[in-house]
């Protein structure tokens, strides 16, 4: 696979360290992510995976450590933002490990929502909307287009008015990517995405987020369990381990470190006391 | 049917001994003060009791046929108990009347309740039946406005059926203003009725200290009530669940205690009295007219009757009710109400999409609480006096049952819970006392059998493709 054009890069994470008490989840951790690449973390089970994440998205304050978003909008410290400011100002989006939609309401409301801040300055605050000005309906209809066009994408179209919830398990992760990206990110956000899905899903996931990358030159952050997902798609892998990296690299450098191989079979000593 | 019969017999029978023995000493007998220093002496209703425990052994009989399939015997039973209930023969006591009645009503329900729960699980599946089914739902709206308009023009519209249209249509309103609150956005408010107390407080001290009119301070009531809300709201929103609940059954105290203990301002529990009621084009309505005023019958040329101002206050609730509809309806067709949605089912899911759920949920908080105001401002111009005694905690927790029992969001269900919770233990006013068992037996009927609520549809706020065409399943 031919890497995409290089861009600077879009996010940079510096010294991230994060301290529950006594435990130390991450520590003092340093990458970089490039806009349209896909970058994977990985990591064994309670490796501060989703830590790191939650510390990007703001669901976290870091203890120690700049995140530094830099996109056409402007350079962003992510760690001195409130929670709905990254998603609103920086463009973060992300996906959940657990599928979080909003699954009373139908396919088409999820990605609506999604498009909440767009919508709300259109309808002037609500004023506009009450009195159902024409702005307001063009922008709307817009945003509906915007919807159906990644209904389209991630082949839900037919589903659209019917509640969420009721979606079989591997639409409503592709769903929850479609509602990331109608927030128009310019960095995506994804907790386990390939979570749960049999093989032929797990390929067309592949291929929906080497779309995402391509046609829509987006920056995706990853954290997969899956290796066919890691390794078949991603440009660039960050491993922990106990919440500190011990690698990064490009994909098959990374399979062939031995501080990698160590920390997914173990090392020597650990296989015989075993 | 043979061989079960002896079985359901004896299960009725063995029912009608244990409520005896149980009956004996509630219903039975009672002490009596016999006067002339005589002391205690027992009061004997050995008939209520027999009756009682025949009516218990026929009921019994008659759920237990019900429950083997036996529904015609079941229906006939239950049918005989209403008729019994209603009709003119000497029972001992008039609560008995009702208990035959209403022992029948619930025999007859239960008896076909397999068939009309089949009926309408067959409808359900069949698309025409979920056309018909969502058509209904709308066209029964359209039937209760209609005739909630044309009631002061009916036969039926006497004193007392006004008084509990208004009533009715009060809480309507409230409910529909807790529903933004609770229903679309989620939060659970167990102080609504602190804004109620608001709005009504407003209006009560801007028109006796200051002489403006209902039609002026009714926007300003709003928008106290709403500023109110902002106020509490700030602080709390950010708690979540029971712990909101908590804090909104906190404040609605501290403003009832407040309104109660700040002589100065509220004339505490005394209240506020002569409090004057709106008025039609400046026109007032009494007999007389004040000083400088005109009475509407002069203003129209009618005759003056008590009963119009009943049927003006009517309609000021019926039309102050419809725009909080309107206003919900269209909000929830706005990117703002569909945040609301949202953040009642993923306050999570909101924060990462970019969606601010403080600002949203003061918002609904807010808006909820202006309509509360509204509904005061005309309490109080209705009444005529209020005191803190109207805003306790039992009305928020009825406002919020209607909204949880019509169906968390649910318009129409909203009406149906008020004129159910409201009208019935109204009309039901002859049971004296046992109406409050009547009002709990409704809402665990409606519990069991509707859990969700009344109405549990939720119809999309918007659609991709149009209502009817294929696409869902």
């Amino acid at each position: 696979m031919t890497a995409p054009p290089s861009a600077g890069p879009l996010i940079e994470v510096e010294h991230l360290t994060m301290r529950f008490g006594g435990l130390v989840a991450i520590d003092d951790v340093s990458f970089t992510a490039r806009s349209q690449a896909i970058t994977a973390v990985i990591g064994p089970n309670g490796a501060g995976k989703t830590t790191v994440f939650n510390c990007i998205t703001g669901f976290y304050k870091p203890t120690i450590g700049r995140l530094t978003l830099r996109s056409a909008g402007g350079e962003f410290l992510l760690e001195r933002m409130r929670g709905h400011e990254i998603g609103q100002k920086a463009r973060v989006a992300r996906t959940f490990q657990n599928i979080r939609l909003f699954s009373g309401m139908t396919v088409l409301e999820n990605l609506m929502v999604a498009q909440h801040n767009k919508l709300m300055r259109a309808s002037g605050w609500s004023l506009l909307g009450l009195v159902g000005a024409a702005s307001f309906q063009r922008a709307e209809a817009a945003s509906v287009e915007l919807a159906r066009l990644w209904l389209e994408r991630i082949g839900l179209l037919a589903d659209a008015d019917r509640p969420a919830g009721e979606l079989p398990y591997g639409a409503q992760r592709r769903l929850e990517i479609a509602r990331a990206m109608c927030t128009e990110p310019v960095l995506l956000c994804l907790d386990e995405p390939a979570a749960g899905l049999n093989p032929r899903e797990s390929a067309e996931l592949n291929q929906l987020l080497i779309s995402i990358r391509d046609r829509d030159r987006m920056g995706v952050l990853l954290i997969e369990h899956d290796m066919s997902v890691v390794m078949n798609i991603s440009d660039h892998i960050v491993v922990l381990d106990y919440g500190r990296k011990i690698a990064e690299g490009a994909p098959l450098a990374v399979r062939n470190d031995p501080a990698v191989i160590r920390a997914y079979l173990g090392t020597d000593e650990e296989a015989l006391d075993a | 049917m043979g061989p079960r019969l002896p079985l359901m017999l004896k299960d009725a029978g063995l029912t009608a001994f244990v409520a005896a023995a149980l009956g004996i000493f509630i219903v039975g007998f009672r002490t009596v003060d016999q006067g002339g220093g005589k002391g205690l002496g027992f009061d004997y209703h050995l008939v209520d009791l027999a009756v009682a425990v025949f009516v218990i052994f026929i009921g019994r009989l008659g759920l237990s046929m019900a429950a083997n399939g036996l529904r015609w015997p079941a229906i006939v039973l239950g049918v005989a108990m209403m008729a019994a209930g209603a009709s003119p023969m000497k029972l001992p006591s008039g609560f008995l009347h009702w208990f035959v009645a209403l022992g029948g009503v619930l025999l007859v329900i239960r008896a076909i309740w397999p068939w009309a729960n089949d009926a309408m699980g067959v409808a359900a599946r069949t698309p025409s039946g979920v056309a018909l089914g969502k058509a209904g739902v709308k066209w029964f709206g359209w039937l209760l406005l209609a005739a909630a308009v044309l009631m002061p023009f009916t036969p039926f519209a006497d004193q007392k059926t006004m008084d509990l249209g208004v009533l009715i249509l009060t809480y309507v309103m409230l409910g529909w203003g807790l529903n933004i609150v609770v229903g679309l956005a989620g939060l659970l408010d167990l102080g609504y009725v602190a804004f109620y107390a608001v709005g009504a407080y407003a209006y009560a001290l801007l028109s006796t200290q200051y002489g403006l009119g209902f039609w002026t301070v009714l926007p300003l009531a709003g928008m106290m009530a709403a500023l109110f809300g902002i106020v509490l709201g700030f602080p709390v929103l950010r708690l979540r669940g029971d712990y909101l609940a908590i804090v909104t059954l906190g404040f609605g105290e501290i403003i009832r205690l407040v309104l109660l203990n700040w002589f100065d301002l509220t004339n505490g529990p005394a209240g506020i009295g002569s409090i004057p009621g709106p008025t039609l084009f400046g026109a007032v309505f009494a007999e007389t007219p004040p000083p400088g005023k005109q009475t509407v019958s002069e203003m129209l040329g009618i005759a003056f009757d008590g009963n119009h101002r009943l049927i003006f206050l009517y309609y000021i609730i019926l039309g102050l009710a419809l725009i909080t509809n309107l206003f919900t309806q269209r909000m929830r067709r706005l990117p703002v109400g569909r945040a609301w949605e949202a953040l009642r089912e993923d306050e999570t899911a909101c924060q990462a999409l970019g969606i601010n759920p403080t600002n949203t949920k003061l918002t609904a908080f807010a808006i909820g609480a202006m309509f509360a105001g509204f509904a005061g401002s005309f309490f109080a111009a209705k009444q005529r006096f209020i005191s803190p005694e109207s805003f306790v905690f039992i009305e928020s927790a009825i406002i919020l049952a209607i909204v949880v029992l019509g169906g968390m969001g649910s318009q129409i269900g909203v009406v149906l819970a008020a004129v159910l919770l409201i009208g019935l233990p109204e009309w039901f006013r002859d049971l004296g006392n046992y109406r409050m068992l009547a009002f709990g037996l409704a809402m665990v009927l409606i519990m069991v059998f509707k859990p969700r609520g009344l109405i549990s549809h939720r119809e999309p706020s918007i659609r991709l493709h149009p209502a009817g065409s294929g696409g869902g399943g």
